[in-house]
């Protein structure tokens, strides 16, 4: 139950982790719980004894996530209702797409995709809106446009999951296998991350930047679907069929995300530096978030992001050792990998031993970013290798 | 908010000396060390500045491998850069980088530095993990970020120190109380596992480095260096590989290897790749295979490769041999080795080829059958030629020629048949021909791919096909015009009647035979090369276009009269389909010289054997490598979300109160530690009854005492 502020005060123990959950917390484990039996009993066919491992531990993460963050559960509950909903609309006939009112407009995995782009796009606007028209109206807004593009786009996500077996059994897979499929994972990883921050440390200033990022992505994602017709779906090359493309792929998206987020934040702290030295009492020195938050939320991501980048590179070795021959054979994307890893290592020995602070930081933060953007992308436009799966 | 001083720079700055003797436990060490040689080496080393700078050094050459594609052929590289820089680049490694001596010593140093960090910093660490700071002073726990002050007049000392243990102990801390005559420092703790993520992060990127490293090609580089083993650069069957370029079961820890294998065929060696070269690597069982199937979905992409093996291996499984399959993403284990599915190819198919002739007047082609990677003497219009039959595809999955800008659609071309001919210099011309035509534009053609150089993309010629789905019409056509007995005869019948002089006559039927011949010799652009030659260059224009003409009525003269032969009925006029072939048709002679091929090789059928391409890899170092994959997780989530907190608490009685000072760090996550002390100093003030608070501002500029009384050790 919960204890007031008050009473903690008086009584010195802290209260027990279980002590602090309250009827909410129950209520979200055991729906998390019985939607995933429930997954696993309608799918279960489908699933191998590793890919059941993996839903049981997402199922965890997902349990532990709610309850350690609490906007996270509105958020899966409104993503699940919405692709339980597809799901129905869809029953086995993937042409519905074309008919059905709610799959063709908003549900249908491109639909759910074009209504992500433009929300996140419009909340770019709005926070940097928000930020130099000082409203704390339109910052609302701003947030809650971002959280509505991020249900939509990972509501898409769920459903291109659920299209690729309508479209064959044989063909069916989960939506992270190529370039396109990825970018939209990039988005919504990055959104949530920064979701979380602006929540924790109770500010907008943070968001236009972030934001900043996300448009970018939609911008490529646009014109490699209209240019490009890359948003079709394909079946999975041999290479790809294992059941560590599901835990590879995410967590390396947590950690591109992060990364992300941390290089924008050092171009507001470089924006906000240099305003302050050369207009202390300008508009942009007043609005900009302030430096240390700055500091302090990038360090947060790059810790993160170097935490999950680790866990992915390593899934990778071990995938690799599957399918390649070997847990490290320096193809071109794991030797990227390597550089992004190590780059960020230099990162965080120079902060946390010699304690480095300031504009270097954030510089090497944005610079980061483009050798990571190296890694993510220009490996697999420039360098061939045997990870040639997500080529332009 | 982040501590503004960062807690560890301390020992960067002096790790030496400390002029504190308050916390000199774990900072002081003895000062003579810093002259001898083993120190110093120790020092540079061990130090930070290398360290960074090693791990962008080794990001930096990791990028070299990635520009420059690795473990080509030599002679591709050969023709890239040409023999002076080839030669450089060699030298250099740059075609291996990760297995040149210079990559791999790199590594070698940071694996060198992160031990000797290591093992300079886990002594402290542990120690630090153990101690209680209790020797403290007043001053240097005042320069905290983190601390607080209070007189309390009412309370006397012992039941403070006890209100501040309960405190600790509601907490979680553990902590010592040191006496210290007229004072008492109560030191605490929390959180100290937080040094474990140091020690499993370090200790983890050593053995990932070393096992990688010993999975690497260090034997085999070793083995060379000491003579033991050569190289074989020549291509030769395995069992006329001599002994020293073989290494036998067991010689090596680690090894990669291939080995292509037709179904039916087994081998007990893989060939482990070096550079130029390659070695023999025996294995101690045989793999054979038994069939190799490729599963393609609808779209015609390939959904599953997999390899039925047999393993025969008398001492281990005696007279029953293991049956087992091989998928991608699904190796085989056995006895420590893994065997992979990583290539396929043609085993050997059989062939049947039709040549029909393209360079001389005869029609009837020559039927040949042949398997491929055979070889087969054919004689060329100038001299002997070699016909390498190289490979057989069934499917060819090419995107849609004609798809619109921008749209991906693939189309399966059907079977294929990839040959070289070679002629006695050695000098090679590579074809692809595909079996069926192929509708472009709507229209059908037999599509033949040239290229002089490997390498280079093909240049295709498209012959057209005629109604009955053959090129033969196209080739009577070609052979036609290359049979000058029936052109003159061709060409004196078919003048046109005019009332010009014979002499006239005479001349203009000459033009047009040696405008065909031209054509036929050279395409256009000899005809083009003939009117430069002959005519002034102010008429050139004029001229050219004039010859174009001739050719082109007489060529549709004798295309008509090809029809004719065929008989189709062409008394009223050409029809559209016939036009357009025509067309076609001079597109193709036109391209025929530079296409270079005394025949045309069509693929009339075949009997498909497959070849499935193995791995087998043995692989000494993975259980390091995993192990420290392991401590790598676990350790960086340890040194990011936890902290290793302290509290000091130091009481003295003055004047008949109790002077109470708290103050604490914590090593990460300040901004949660800030909270922490905030609401301890809140619980404090609420259960100490009244008291009158000291006030001492955080010292703005950081003290010497603050940075030498934080805490000490984290690299």
């Amino acid at each position: 139950m919960a204890v007031t502020r008050e009473a903690m005060l008086d009584q010195w123990e802290q209260p027990s982790f279980w002590r602090r959950l309250t009827v909410w917390d129950g209520l979200w484990v055991l729906l998390a719980t019985t939607g995933s039996i429930l997954l696993w009993w309608l799918y279960q066919s489908y699933m191998n004894g590793y890919e059941v491992a993996i839903q049981v531990g997402c199922t965890l993460a997902l349990v532990a996530w709610g309850v350690y963050w609490k906007p996270a559960r509105s958020f899966v509950l409104a993503v699940a209702a919405l692709a339980v909903l597809a799901l129905w609309r869809y029953g086995a006939d993937y042409a519905l797409r074309h008919s059905d009112f709610w799959l063709k407009y908003f549900l249908e995995s491109q639909a759910a995709f074009m209504w992500m782009s433009a929300l996140y796009v419009l909340a770019t606007v709005a926070y940097f809106a928000a930020l130099l028209g000082r409203s704390d109206f339109v910052g609302k807004t701003a947030t809650a446009l971002t959280w509505t593009a991020t249900v939509m786009g990972s509501t898409g996500l769920l459903v291109r999951w659920r299209e690729s077996y309508l479209l064959g059994v044989d063909i069916g897979h989960i939506p992270v296998s190529n370039l396109y499929e990825v970018f939209i994972l990039f988005a919504l990883v990055t959104a949530l991350l920064y979701l979380f921050h602006e929540n924790r440390s109770r500010t907008r200033a943070m968001g236009g930047f972030a934001l900043l990022a996300i448009s970018g992505t939609v911008a490529f994602l646009l014109w490699y679907t209209f240019d490009r017709e890359a948003h079709h779906i394909q079946p999975l090359i041999p290479a790809l069929q294992s059941y560590w493309m599901k835990i590879h792929v995410p967590a390396n998206f947590i950690g591109y995300g992060a990364f992300a987020l941390a290089a924008m934040l050092g171009v507001a702290y470089l924006l906000r530096s240099g305003a302050e030295a050369r207009w202390p009492d300008g508009l942009l020195a007043r609005v900009l978030p302030p430096l240390e938050l700055l500091d302090e939320v990038m360090y947060r991501a790059i810790a993160l992001g170097f935490a999950a980048f680790t866990i992915a590179t390593i899934l990778g070795a071990l995938w690799a050792a599957e399918a390649w021959g070997g847990y490290w054979s320096w193809d071109p994307k794991e030797t990227w990998a390597l550089i992004v890893w190590l780059n960020y290592a230099a990162w965080l020995h120079l902060r946390l031993t010699k304690g480095w602070r300031g504009a270097a930081m954030a510089w090497w933060a944005v610079i980061g970013l483009l050798v990571t953007l190296f890694a993510f992308l220009g490996v697999n436009m420039f360098l061939s290798g045997l990870h040639s799966y997500g080529s332009l | 908010m982040p501590e503004p001083i960062p807690t560890d720079r301390v020992e960067q700055a002096s790790p030496h000396a400390s002029p504190n003797p308050a916390v000199n436990e774990t900072v002081t060490r003895q000062p003579n060390c810093r002259r001898t040689p083993s120190w110093a080496l120790l020092e540079f080393f061990g130090s930070m500045n290398l360290a960074i700078t090693l791990l962008v050094v080794v990001a930096v050459a990791s990028a070299i491998g990635t520009v420059l594609q690795q473990n080509q052929p030599y002679p591709d590289y050969l023709l890239k850069f040409g023999p002076f820089w080839f030669e450089v680049f060699r030298r250099l490694g740059l075609y291996d980088v990760y297995g040149a001596g210079w990559f791999v010593a790199i590594l070698a140093f940071l694996i060198l530095s992160t031990s000797v960090c290591l093992y300079r910093q886990a002594p402290g660490m542990l120690r630090e993990m153990v101690r209680f700071r209790t020797n403290v002073q007043v001053r240097s726990l005042r320069g905290f970020h983190q601390h607080a002050e209070w007189r309390l007049p009412d309370r006397d000392l012992d039941a403070v120190l006890g209100t501040v243990s309960e405190l600790l102990r509601a907490r979680g801390y553990r902590w010592r109380v040191h006496d210290g005559g007229d004072h008492r420092v109560v030191a605490a703790m929390k959180g100290r596992y937080n040094r474990f993520g140091y020690l499993f992060t370090h200790a983890a990127v050593v053995m990932i480095g070393i096992g990688g490293l010993l999975d690497g090609n260090l034997w085999l580089k070793l083995k060379e260096w000491r003579g033991e083993v050569v190289l074989e650069t020549r291509d030769l069957a395995a069992r006329d590989i001599p002994a020293v370029s073989r290494l036998a079961p067991g010689a090596v820890p680690a090894f990669r290897g291939n080995v292509m294998l037709p179904e039916g065929a087994a081998a007990n060696f893989v060939f482990v790749r070096a550079r130029d070269g390659f070695v023999l690597q025996d294995l101690p069982f045989a793999i054979e295979l038994k069939d190799f199937q490729v599963a393609y979905y609808d779209t015609g992409q390939p959904k599953s490769f997999v390899s039925q093996v047999v393993i025969h291996d008398r001492e281990h499984l005696g007279e029953q041999p293991m049956e087992a399959t091989i998928r991608v993403n699904h190796p085989l284990s056995y006895r420590g080795y893994s065997i992979y599915q990583s290539d396929f190819g043609d085993g050997g198919s059989k062939l049947d080829l039709r040549a029909w002739p393209l360079t001389v007047a005869r029609l009837e082609p020559t039927e040949v059958k042949g398997t491929v990677d055979s070889s087969l003497k054919v004689s060329g219009p100038t001299g002997p030629l070699t016909l390498e039959l190289d490979d057989f595809r069934l499917f060819n999955l090419l995107p849609e020629p004609d798809a619109q800008s921008g749209e991906r659609k693939f189309r399966n071309f059907g079977p294929s048949v990839g040959f070289k001919l070679r002629d006695a210099a050695g000098e090679a011309r590579e074809y692809f021909n595909y079996m069926a035509p192929v509708q472009l534009e709507g229209r059908w053609f037999f599509i033949s791919g040239m290229r002089a150089r490997p390498g280079e993309p093909f240049t295709y010629l498209h012959i057209p096909a005629d109604p009955s789905n053959s090129p033969e019409r196209f080739l009577r056509f070609n052979a036609r015009l290359r049979d000058s007995i029936w052109l003159r005869d061709f060409l004196a019948r078919s003048a046109p009647a005019s009332d010009e002089s014979p002499e006239f006559r005479r001349d203009f039927e000459r033009v047009r035979l040696s405008l065909v011949e031209l054509f036929a010799q050279g395409g256009s652009a000899a005809v083009a090369e003939r009117a430069r030659a002959v005519v002034p260059a102010e008429r050139l224009q004029e001229a050219s276009a004039l010859y174009l003409n001739i050719l082109r009525d007489t060529l549709a003269q004798i295309f008509i009269e090809v029809l004719r032969t065929e008989g189709v009925e062409v008394e009223q006029a050409v029809g559209e389909r016939e036009e357009a072939f025509f067309n076609d048709a001079v597109s193709a002679l036109s391209a025929l010289p530079a296409h270079a091929s005394p025949f045309y090789l069509q693929l009339t059928g075949f009997q498909q054997v497959e070849a499935s391409g193995l791995q087998v890899t043995h692989s000494g170092g993975v259980g390091v490598v995993y192990t420290g994959f392991s401590l790598l997780i676990i350790g960086v989530f340890i040194m990011f979300y936890t902290s290793h907190r302290r509290l000091w608490a130091w009481l003295a009685v003055e004047d008949g109160a109790t002077r109470l000072l708290l103050a604490g760090t914590g090593n990460r996550r300040q901004a949660e530690f800030a909270r922490e002390f905030a609401s301890l100093r809140t619980m404090l003030e609420r259960r100490l009854g009244p008291f009158e608070e000291e006030q001492s501002a955080p010292p703005t500029i950081p003290s010497p005492d603050t940075r030498l009384a934080a805490d000490v050790g984290t690299r």
